[in-house]
């Protein structure tokens, strides 16, 4: 029988939950669920704190994808469904979350979840995800000032790193500290495209360079790529990375050096700022609507 | 010198003597040397006999034993001309880059409209998909002409259409239908660049997708009008220098 | 606030710049017509504002979309641009 192929680009889905926190003695419980392209996250947020999150991959079935995303967020807690006051759908799927009361765009999401991860200093947020890359610039409130998002090439997503560890059967989660491992910077890829950028990798593969080196002159290309974006909206002081590939530290090491500024760093994982945005937006909606009604 | 075949065309008294062709690889400058030396072998003439050489296309700069180089475009006007002189408008479609060119009656370059550096605009799109759909490339565009229905391909991205594909086989999509949905996808992006150039007279397509019947149909479909693809139409832009070649020689 | 709608590919930078704070305060919304596509909306954005944006399926192709507007050569204004009397909408190529 033949071996089944290693699929390198596979990432470990997670849940987590904050043992120390009962959320039974919480006011108001808000839960925001993010349906990327790539994965999907979950949080569940009690009176404004971080409580419980999720990370999983998205299925072809979006409302599905939601639903276990959501209930692997609650998996472990003392909380059920009915729990949640309020929920925000966000990302790409965000209409396709059938449980949520409202949906509310991924960059707004981010901007708000990036305010809280990162402290009201945070101005730029460069989200980098699966199938998009976001550059969002934003007020001390987490409100937007500037966008952009580019989600029609593959170039500087997550999706064009996949390709480059399939290419060259290394772990996704190794690249970025393999690219790091060379002794002299290589001059980067030099097309944009992933389909000519691989060609161009199987080309120096094939005059010896080590695969340490192929993926270095990728992590470049790509922090050069993502940095001509960051250019369009105009970098400002302070700056933050999300999404999934903030952990790999090829691209954000080159991207920091490239912009001359150091990202900030958050004790929360950095694929839930969709997430925790979103659950923050349904946190101020239900504040807002229990003031309405407190004044009628 | 294109991305994915070298070509070589040997021009002798107003008419053309020998075209030879050579698979680019990880050498395009070896392949380049063999196309060449082939080229002179069978038409039994030797080296020293050759006037003038002269490139095209992506590496026309590193090309061996050229005197100079001219553009894709500027070949690709100026070979259209002498095949078929009431052309004015060339679309040129290779492996990694779409053209479209409008020339005047002389064969002279008068606008023209590039797609390059991204494959969702060119031949390695349908390439992409092809071995998604564990299809070969031959037969890919003779599927897409047995397609009877219009589908929708949301991805401009040729690494997200293969992801794309995967879903539509996964839904049970027919793969003429996926085909036909690829074809008209680049061939929407080169009629896009074609109407920016303008038409008038007669419209020709060249390049090594002129090769591919499912996206002649569906450029000719979404220009709506009929495009003629020229003998030997991926050898235009080497007639076309060769032919540039021959006049600053002299 | 600035709402970019485009992309970046490996052939260039082709984005629609929407200074939606401008937007808000203008009532006739002449971009929705003036384009020949179709490619402007009126929408709510996430802040509740009444604001004109890029609708979905265009925002990948804005540089094909686009194209009837950028002939090559004599290149006329970009109806959009000036249909918008706030001069809030501006275009990266």
């Amino acid at each position: 029988m033949a071996e089944k192929r290693k699929e390198f680009w596979r990432w470990k889905e997670y849940n987590w939950h904050d043992e120390s926190m009962n959320p039974k003695d919480a006011d108001l419980i808000t839960a925001g669920v993010d349906v990327g392209s790539v994965s999907s996250q979950t949080v569940i947020m009690a009176d404004g704190q971080l409580y419980a999150y999720s990370n999983m991959r998205t299925g072809s079935d979006s409302p599905d994808s939601a639903r276990k995303a959501m209930s692997w967020a609650l998996e472990g807690t003392p909380l059920t469904m009915g729990d949640l006051a309020y929920t925000v759908g966000t990302g790409y799927g965000r209409v396709n979350v059938p449980f949520a009361n409202r949906a509310i765009t991924e960059i707004a999401c981010h901007a708000r979840g990036g305010n809280m991860m990162y402290g009201p200093s945070v101005r730029t947020i460069l989200d980098m995800g699966g199938q998009d890359c976001k550059a969002i610039l934003c007020d001390d409130r987490g409100k937007v000032t500037n966008f952009l998002m580019n989600d029609k090439c593959a170039a500087g997503t997550g999706r064009g790193m996949e390709v480059f560890a399939d290419l060259l059967a290394v772990s996704i989660e190794e690249v970025g500290e393999l690219s790091l491992d060379v002794e002299e910077e290589p001059p980067p890829v030099s097309s944009t495209c992933v389909v000519f950028a691989k060609s161009e990798a199987t080309s120096l593969l094939r005059e010896g360079w080590p695969k340490s080196k192929v993926l270095a002159a990728y992590c470049s290309a790509m922090a050069h790529r993502v940095y001509t974006l960051l250019e369009r909206v105009g970098v400002q002081k302070e700056f933050a990375i999300t999404g999934g590939i903030a952990k790999n530290i090829g691209v954000v090491k080159r991207l920091e050096k490239e912009l001359g500024l150091n990202s900030l760093k958050s004790k929360y994982d950095t694929q839930i700022a969709g997430a925790l945005g979103a659950a923050l937006f349904a946190k101020a909606l239900v504040e807002k609507e229990r003031k309405q009604a407190a004044a009628q | 010198m294109g991305a994915k075949f070298i070509k070589v065309l040997l021009f002798k008294d107003g008419r053309v003597v020998v075209r030879t062709r050579e698979e680019a690889g990880f050498e395009p400058l070896a392949a380049a040397e063999k196309a060449y030396a082939a080229a002179l072998a069978q038409a039994g003439v030797a080296e020293s006999d050759v006037q003038n050489v002269f490139a095209t296309g992506a590496g026309r700069k590193n090309a061996p034993r050229a005197k100079d180089s001219i553009t894709e475009v500027s070949a690709a006007a100026r070979g259209i001309n002498h095949l078929m002189p009431n052309v004015r408008t060339v679309i040129d479609v290779g492996a990694e880059e779409g053209r479209a060119v409008k020339c005047s009656a002389t064969g002279k370059v008068d606008d023209f409209a590039i797609n390059e550096k991204c494959a969702a605009g060119a031949g390695s799109f349908t390439e992409a998909v092809a071995r998604a759909l564990e299809v070969p490339l031959e037969e890919f565009g003779r599927l897409s002409l047995q397609s009877s229905k219009a589908i929708p391909m949301n991805a401009q991205c040729a690494v997200f259409a293969e992801s794309e594909v995967v879903s539509l086989v996964h839904a049970k999509t027919p793969k003429s239908d996926i085909a036909r949905a690829v074809h008209d996808a680049i061939a929407s992006r080169i009629v896009s660049m074609v109407r920016r150039v303008g038409i008038n007279n007669d419209v020709a397509l060249i390049g090594g997708v002129s090769n591919n019947p499912g996206f002649v149909d569906a450029l000719s479909r979404g220009l709506e009008t009929n495009v003629t693809v020229p003998e030997h139409a991926e050898f235009i832009g080497a007639l076309g220098a060769a032919l540039i070649a021959g006049e600053r020689s002299n | 606030m600035k709402a970019n709608y485009g992309y970046m590919d490996g052939s260039g930078e082709f984005f629609i710049t929407i200074d939606t704070d401008s937007c808000i305060a203008c009532g006739h919304h002449g971009c929705v017509s003036a384009c020949p596509v179709g490619m402007f909306e009126i929408i709510v954005d996430d802040y509740d504002d009444e604001v004109a944006a890029i609708k979905g399926d265009h925002r990948k192709k804005v540089k094909y979309d686009c194209g009837p507007c950028k002939p090559v050569s004599d290149r006329p204004p970009l109806p959009c641009v000036t249909a918008c009397t706030p001069g809030a909408i501006s275009h990266s190529w």
